[in-house]
């Protein structure tokens, strides 16, 4: 009995098994469903085992949002509790796993994959590619960040969540304080996403070197394609430090070492500064592709090309760089003397220069723009005035001598919510709404959309200025409840009238997404919206060899050229073009390395042993596997042009 | 594939470009790797508890002999990728071949350095500072096992196959990732050991 006694939850309530009854359910349907309607070749073919980045993309948003609906029941949860005094809806420890579990998920399981999600399908399009440089590690990517992703998701119902906070602080989350396996899934989730991510790093920043069409030299790149490659060079130096500590903290977990105790020499501020070291550059992983989508779709909308490209770009490369350089301001009341605090705080509000520079970038792009105000418009103008918000309040806390008085309380939550929900959130919403029609060939519902962007950004502003206001006044973040007499209540519970508020702006999402496959129209042509760049010059959906014949580019717009200054966007003949093949091989990796991860998370050596060796396996296999791809010859090509296109 | 003769074979198609320029970037993110494991060890060297310092512990025989082979095998895989540059695949599978013993050579002696710690009561969970020792020689040692297995994927597929440019550019790759390590254990040597030795 005790080997399963391991398995069970350690605080189970009502509301976890229901969960799991659900969660059976739910796998039960989808394999009744797919056997009954003879669907699994199908899965295998077109999905489990392609290759193709725009499928990859597609699978990256379908996780992204189901994930946004996971962390967003936690975020439900906990602002439930906090709705009134005394709550007694959550206790403690599970208001612990809640917020845990909440964070982890929307920074890495949402955040990310939706990042991953545009630049996969986006960049190769913009920069005129056939695919990314190495497909089929792409598709290894996405089965790693999808494992990990599964392996936290399974965690509250199996051996129970993490609950040292998404920041996994240590000697907090080390077995004496964290006496369940829940932090072992964090650690483990997060080193195969982690490993995931890495590999996308590289891919998109060889892809974007040696794979652009002719013509396009690197100042010739569209924003959301430079935002990209900087993301991905930020990608490649920050992941390894997360690895390292993941390592580390694992070894102390599972071998008993002593990096980050209190004992025998151990540190616990290391972790904090490697967490940070990679954590604070990852916000701008996640922040510069966002403003990269805001770029493409102000300079659309407005009708004019962005200004001030090359400040732009400038901005990018040096907030890259400052992001190495902040990261103590994550711990300024910790102990570290006042000149390294003001080092740091110095270079921490460095950063909202470069930032300015971008936001008055937009606005004069706006100036002189015919502005055309679609969804994903809307959602950009909502951004400006709300991450700003968000961008002050970043400098209020960056100024370390005043951060004695905001840390760990709720001005911070707000702060960062400010900043990441119109920064990022709003830019994937509008990512969504503007690359929908070319992912799937017909448009999403403008009504639902704008009504959705204005339910969206009023319940930003209701679910977190009041927090500023109680966090000021001492509300501490991370506490599970409050006495009536603190005069919280009152904040707390707007801030939960405005949580509701984005359950009900994300429901409109879903909804306008089946009303639109319902009633869209499908003959939407290649470029619905007018605009400039070079994705919008395939069929939509996009045809699996994206381009048929190879684009020449001579400026940042090539299609804006093509369509209005007589520019000869693809001047050679048809050529047959080389494809890869499909394989199986990453989705069978990732689902090995998910058994690898869940038998370490349990200590359970053998099958840990036993899937070590499988993963080495499929690496030998591919090594030695020939596989030139095939080729589509130019008869094939054309009939998919007639068809897609109408006429050629 | 389309194949240019004017440019060294592991050079010749745009692949193998493209993945001799993404491996580059891979070193770049081992080097944040090791650049992570140094930081820790620099910052964990003197927090050594109940355990013994690295002065106590380093024996500079086993070293010395590591150092010697370690850096031997980097210039006979060097050796290796100048025959294939000649296209004298036989004379490179050879050099290929001393490569891969040498870095079993190299394990036996970390092996033997490692049961020595553990012998003298420096083992993973003694201190901060042997669980950064070890964890730090650790990956460096588990990087040439995984290298050692990959050579031999390497020189199998260049007998079986011969000097083609896909070959080429794996053992070309491969050559790369060999040298790196020789350069991460010139900084494992000057960095932990002579450090610690002084
Ligand atoms: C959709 C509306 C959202 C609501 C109502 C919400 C609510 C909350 C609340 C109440 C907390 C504080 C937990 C506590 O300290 O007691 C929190 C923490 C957090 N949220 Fe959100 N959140 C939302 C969306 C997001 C999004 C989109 C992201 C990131 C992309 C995010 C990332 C985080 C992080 C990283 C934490 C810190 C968790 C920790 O303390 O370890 N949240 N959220
Ligand atoms: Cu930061």
């Amino acid at each position: 009995m005790d080997y399963f006694e391991r398995f069970a939850i350690p605080h189970p309530s009502p509301a976890i098994y229901a969960s799991m009854v659900a969660i059976g359910l739910t796998v039960i349907a989808i394999i009744v469903g797919l056997t009954y309607f003879k669907k699994w070749g199908y899965l295998w073919r077109e999905w489990l085992t392609t290759v193709d980045h725009k499928r990859i993309g597609i699978m990256y948003l379908i996780s992204a949002i189901l994930m946004l609906f996971r962390g967003g029941a936690d975020a439900i949860m906990m602002r439930a509790q906090m709705a009134v005094p005394d709550n007694k809806l959550l206790d403690a420890q599970h208001y612990n796993e809640v917020f845990t579990t909440h964070g982890t998920v929307m920074i890495i399981f949402m955040a990310m994959p939706f990042i991953m999600a545009f630049m996969n399908y986006i960049v190769p399009l913009q920069i005129g590619a056939r695919d990314v440089a190495f497909p089929r590690l792409n598709a290894l990517s996405f089965w790693l960040f999808f494992m990990g992703a599964m392996l936290l998701n399974i965690s509250f119902v199996i051996g129970g969540s993490p609950d040292s906070g998404w920041t996994n602080y240590f000697p907090l989350a080390n077995n004496e304080f964290s006496p369940s396996v829940g932090t072992n899934y964090y650690l483990f989730a997060l080193q195969i996403s982690g490993l995931g991510t890495l590999i996308t790093g590289i891919n998109m920043i060889v892809t974007i070197l040696k794979m652009r069409a002719p013509g396009m030299t690197l100042m010739k790149m569209p924003m959301f394609t430079w935002s990209s490659f900087v993301a991905n060079v930020i990608i490649v130096f920050a992941f390894p430090v997360l690895t390292v500590a993941l390592t580390m903290g694992t070894f102390d977990r599972l071998l008993a070492t002593n990096f980050f105790t209190t004992s025998d020499g151990g540190m616990d501020m290391l972790w904090a500064n490697f967490f940070w070291v990679w954590g604070h550059p990852e916000v701008y992983i996640l922040i510069l592709p966002a403003f990269g989508i805001y770029s493409e779709i102000i300079s659309t909308f407005s009708g004019r090309n962005l200004y001030g490209y090359k400040s732009m770009v400038g901005s990018m490369v040096i907030i890259s760089f400052l992001s190495f350089l902040v990261w103590t301001h994550h711990f300024f009341t910790m102990g570290q003397g006042a000149l390294t605090n003001s080092i740091f705080s110095i270079t921490t509000m460095a950063i909202a220069i470069p930032t300015g520079v971008k936001i008055f970038n937009w606005l004069f792009t706006l100036w002189k723009g015919k502005i055309v105000f679609t969804t994903p418009m809307l959602y950009s103008m909502l951004f400006i005035p709300t991450f700003t918000i968000g961008g002050v309040t970043g400098v209020m806390l960056g100024m370390s001598a005043a951060d004695y008085q905001y840390h760990n309380t709720m001005f911070l939550v707000a702060h960062f919510h400010m900043v990441i929900i119109p920064g990022v959130v709003f830019a994937m919403l509008a990512g969504l709404h503007y690359y929908f029609p070319k992912m799937f060939g017909f448009m999403l519902n403008e009504k639902i959309g704008k009504l959705t962007a204005w339910i969206i950004a009023i319940s930003t502003l209701l679910a977190f200025m009041p927090m500023f206001f109680s966090g000021l006044d001492g509300q501490a973040r991370r506490m599970y409840t409050y006495t009536e007499s603190t005069g919280f209540g009152i904040w707390n519970m707007i801030s939960f009238i405005g949580a509701i508020g984005f359950a009900i702006g994300f429901a409109l999402i879903v909804y306008n997404v089946y009303y639109s496959i319902r009633y869209s129209p499908r003959n939407i042509g290649s470029d619905p919206w007018d605009a400039r760049t070079l994705e919008w010059a395939t069929p939509s959906p996009v045809p699996y060899y994206n381009f048929a014949k190879v684009p020449h580019v001579i400026s940042t717009e090539a299609l804006w050229d093509a369509k209005y200054n007589q520019h000869e966007l693809f001047p050679e003949k048809y050529e047959k073009i080389h494809m890869p093949n499909n394989s199986g091989v990453p989705f069978i990796l990732g689902c090995i390395f998910f058994a690898w991860g869940f038998s370490f998370v349990f200590s359970m050596w053998i099958p840990a042993i036993l899937t070590t060796i499988g993963i080495f396996i499929c690496m030998a296999l591919r090594s030695l596997e020939k596989d030139p791809g095939h080729y589509v010859s130019v008869e094939e090509i054309k009939a998919t042009e007639k068809k897609m296109r109408g006429v050629q | 594939m389309k194949v240019d003769r004017s440019l060294p074979l592991e050079y010749s198609t745009q692949q193998n470009q493209m993945n001799i320029l993404g491996f580059w970037v891979f070193i770049g993110a081992e080097i944040m790797l090791f650049g992570t494991l140094f930081a820790a060890y620099f910052v964990l060297g003197d927090r050594v508890g109940n355990g013994p310092t690295g002065a106590e512990i380093f024996e500079i025989t086993p070293v010395l002999f590591e150092t010697f082979i370690l850096l031997t095998s980097s210039f006979t895989i060097g050796l290796g990728i100048h025959a294939m540059r000649k296209g004298y695949t036989k004379a490179m599978i050879t050099f290929y071949v001393i490569t891969l013993l040498l870095g079993v050579a190299f394990l036996g002696f970390e092996v033997y350095e490692f049961i020595h710690y553990v012998h003298v009561g420096a083992g993973l969970q003694t201190s901060a500072f042997t669980a950064a020792l070890l964890t730090t020689l650790g990956t460096h040692g588990a990087h040439v096992t995984f290298g050692v297995f990959w050579g031999l994927l390497i020189v199998y597929q260049l007998i079986k196959r011969g000097l083609t440019p896909e070959t080429a550019n794996k053992s070309f790759i491969f050559s790369l990732y060999w040298h790196f390590l020789d350069v991460v254990w010139i900084f494992i040597f000057s960095f932990i050991y002579l450090k610690g030795m002084v």
